[in-house]
């Protein structure tokens, strides 16, 4: 679905894949930041110690997802800048490209890297022969591998609107709110392999960031049952 | 023709031949024309801008139209007007080039991934003669950094050495060089390849058949990059063409030399195109002085200097377009030139901002279209593959480095927005690439496979 997303919206206008490339950049550099964090972190501890290695881990997984955010705000600050710069550079005094499509196009950017990142090699593994779960793990592992990660494009693009909406009007509430939404998913998937804990929270989630969202991009409950019932 | 297909340790027999035909790819052909050009044709060309300026509405919002048709001229009258442009359309000229080096890339990579030939260490290259299969670390870096050391100097008199030619108008050897040589990469190497590939999916194909389909391939292929053809099918070949160099490189240089070699390739492109006294810098002037486009090969082009093969509406241009393109070979100020082939292994490369030519009195506004060079795909391409082929991590690197690389690409293509000459285009993209090749290699990996094992999400 989120590879769908990119062909239908993404793929007509050269400026938003621009913006994707970049978007999903920035999210391969903050990985790679927490990534260092972690390894340091593993490096300088014992690695016999079960606990430690699992707390390591957690701590790694916050630290990561608060770099996440952080790198959101600053490619919204490259954003701005930009899109000043092409107002100024543009003839008709606007740019070709509004903020909230950035917006848009930014969080579709940030998810599919991590979405990329988290299912990729699961997939190449999946090409070849074994058996799932054979080791009492749960068999489920492919199935709900791919919905977790779908639900998480999806919520980065959610998140990407809020954040940027959040950013430009300067309520840091639906910032923060953004962050712990962010913590609560990655939390959930701590629960893991107890899918229940894990999935339908995040479901939840999304369907309410997806109504967010959608109300702040100027949609409405009108213009939604227009558009299901094809009037014109 | 058995003794390539068995490249344990004849690999020196089939080197004799293709070492002198090697060498002739080795040099580095720069090919981008200056800025000055450019604001030679900028008075020419002011008129034409007014008139392009009443129907850049319109072309603006028709937007994303493949391989240029119908965008407005720009040019280089006024400064900050065309800076306004270059800006704007930037970013269509910067897909114009994402597609075809993504193009290349997964070609080499789904190759790699596939075919075993390609990762399988058979010999080396005879420009990389120290081998690297010492047991100490020392002596094994040693190797390597001996190995690029060679590597690089024969690129330098390689260059050099086209440069002089170029100089004293040796034109005749130099078309002769690089029809030898992509002669010898369209045939010889499409032949190894289709042998590998076919292998690996232990299809069968007779002689007869392969003999066909091959001349047809390479035949087509030559006209195609050395006269005249549609231009997909050119930009097709030129893909290709650099998609196998790349995996030969691929195969035949050991691991840590591959890596120094990008290193110091990157270093030597950024020295010789912005050293005053660099040979491709040199090229580069003495084309200008000599107001022809830089050198008739070795480039890829995102658009057609002439309006055949467009999607225009009006197929009336081609009696004009052909006299467009005669009038081109003459007076090139501001010409591109055609899309040229790369046989040769290309040395720096850089984009380059092209200025169109409006032919005659109808709107056939030609692209403006962005020039980057075919030795630019081929190490793009080597740093992905090698990526794919040696990277435990497999695919998340390979990702992270094609990203990097894309990134790269956007910048210097911003750089050359705003510089307005030539630039190399491989030092950016290629430090990012190994930037974020190691990193991910040893830092992220780990940490995404705990985080896989326990499925914890970020």
């Amino acid at each position: 679905p989120a590879f769908g997303l990119f062909l239908f919206t993404i793929a007509r206008d050269p400026l938003r894949i621009i913006i994707l490339i970049a978007g999903a950049f920035f999210w391969l550099v903050s990985l790679l930041l927490s990534s260092l964090i972690w390894f340091i972190a593993v490096k300088a501890s014992d690695p016999r110690d079960e606990r430690l290695q699992k707390g390591l881990l957690i701590f790694g997984v916050m630290f990561s997802v608060l770099l996440q955010e952080a790198f959101r705000f600053l490619y919204y600050k490259l954003l701005r800048k930009a899109i000043e710069g092409l107002v100024a550079l543009s003839e008709d005094g606007c740019s070709p490209i509004s903020i909230q499509q950035m917006a848009y196009v930014a969080g579709v950017g940030f998810g599919l890297m991590s979405g990329a990142f988290s299912m990729i090699n699961l997939l190449a593994d999946a090409l070849g022969p074994g058996t799932v779960g054979i080791h009492g793990d749960s068999q489920l592992y492919f199935l709900t591998s791919a919905f977790m990660t779908m639900v998480l494009i999806f919520l980065h693009t959610f998140w990407g609107i809020l954040f940027f909406h959040g950013c430009e009007h300067r309520r840091w509430w639906e910032i923060a709110a953004v962050v712990v939404m962010h913590l609560t998913v990655s939390g959930s998937s701590f629960c893991n392999p107890l899918y229940v804990g894990s999935l339908v929270p995040s479901y939840i989630l999304m369907a309410a960031a997806a109504a967010w969202a959608y109300v702040l991009s100027g949609g409405s409950a009108q213009n939604l049952r227009r558009f299901l019932l094809c009037k014109s | 023709m058995i003794t390539f297909m068995n490249n344990s340790d004849s690999e020196e027999e089939p080197c004799n031949e293709r070492t002198s035909l090697m060498s002739a790819e080795s040099p580095p052909v720069p090919s981008y024309q200056d800025g000055l050009q450019a604001s030679e044709a900028g008075d020419v060309q002011a008129h034409r801008k007014r008139r392009a300026g009443s129907s850049r509405g319109p072309n603006n919002i028709a937007g994303g139209e493949m391989s240029g048709s119908g965008v407005p001229v720009r040019e280089s009258a006024p400064e900050n007007e065309e800076e306004e442009l270059t800006l704007k359309y930037g970013a269509k000229h910067v897909i114009m080039l994402f597609v075809p080096v993504t193009l290349c890339m997964i070609v080499v990579v789904a190759t790699i991934k596939s075919v075993r030939f390609y990762t399988e260490k058979n010999g080396q290259l005879i420009y990389t003669p120290f081998s690297e299969d010492t047991p100490s670390v020392g002596q094994r870096l040693l190797n390597s950094v001996l190995n690029t050391i060679i590597m690089i100097s024969v690129i330098i008199v390689m260059t050099v050495f086209l440069v002089l030619l170029y100089k004293y108008r040796c034109y005749k050897f130099i078309h002769g060089w690089l029809i030898l040589s992509s002669l010898m990469l369209l045939f010889l190497f499409t032949y190894i390849y289709l042998g590998e590939v076919l292998k690996t999916y232990n299809v069968a194909m007779d002689y007869p058949t392969l003999f066909l389909v091959i001349w047809n391939f390479g035949a087509v292929g030559m006209i195609c990059i050395h006269w005249k053809g549609p231009l997909q099918l050119q930009q097709a070949y030129l893909i290709m063409i650099s998609a196998l160099m790349a995996l030969v490189f691929i195969k035949y240089l050991p691991e840590w030399s591959a890596w120094v070699i990008l290193g110091a390739i990157s270093i030597y492109d950024l020295m010789a195109v912005l050293c005053p006294k660099g040979p491709l810098r040199m090229l580069v002037e003495t084309a200008q002085e000599r107001n022809e486009p830089i050198f008739p090969a070795l480039i890829y082009s995102s658009a057609m200097m002439w309006t055949v093969g467009m999607a225009k509406p009006d197929t009336a241009a081609r009696g004009p377009s052909q006299q467009t393109w005669e009038a081109a070979e003459d007076g090139r100020e501001h010409r591109r030139s055609p899309s040229h082939a790369d046989s040769q292994m290309p040395e720096t490369r850089s984009p380059v901002p092209t200025r169109p030519v409006t032919s005659l009195e109808e709107l056939e506004e030609e692209e403006r279209g962005v020039k980057l060079g075919l030795g630019d795909f081929i190490f793009y391409s080597v740093l992905v593959g090698k990526a794919a082929a040696t990277a435990s991590g497999d695919w998340n690197t390979t990702l992270a480095c094609f990203v990097a690389i894309l990134i790269g690409l956007c910048l210097t293509l911003l750089l050359l927005a705003v510089f307005k000459k030539a630039l190399p285009a491989l030092p950016i993209s290629i430090t990012f690439g190994l930037i974020f090749y190691f990193s991910t290699d040893n830092l992220v990996r780990p940490f995404m496979d705990t985080l896989a094992s326990h499925q914890l999400y970020i």
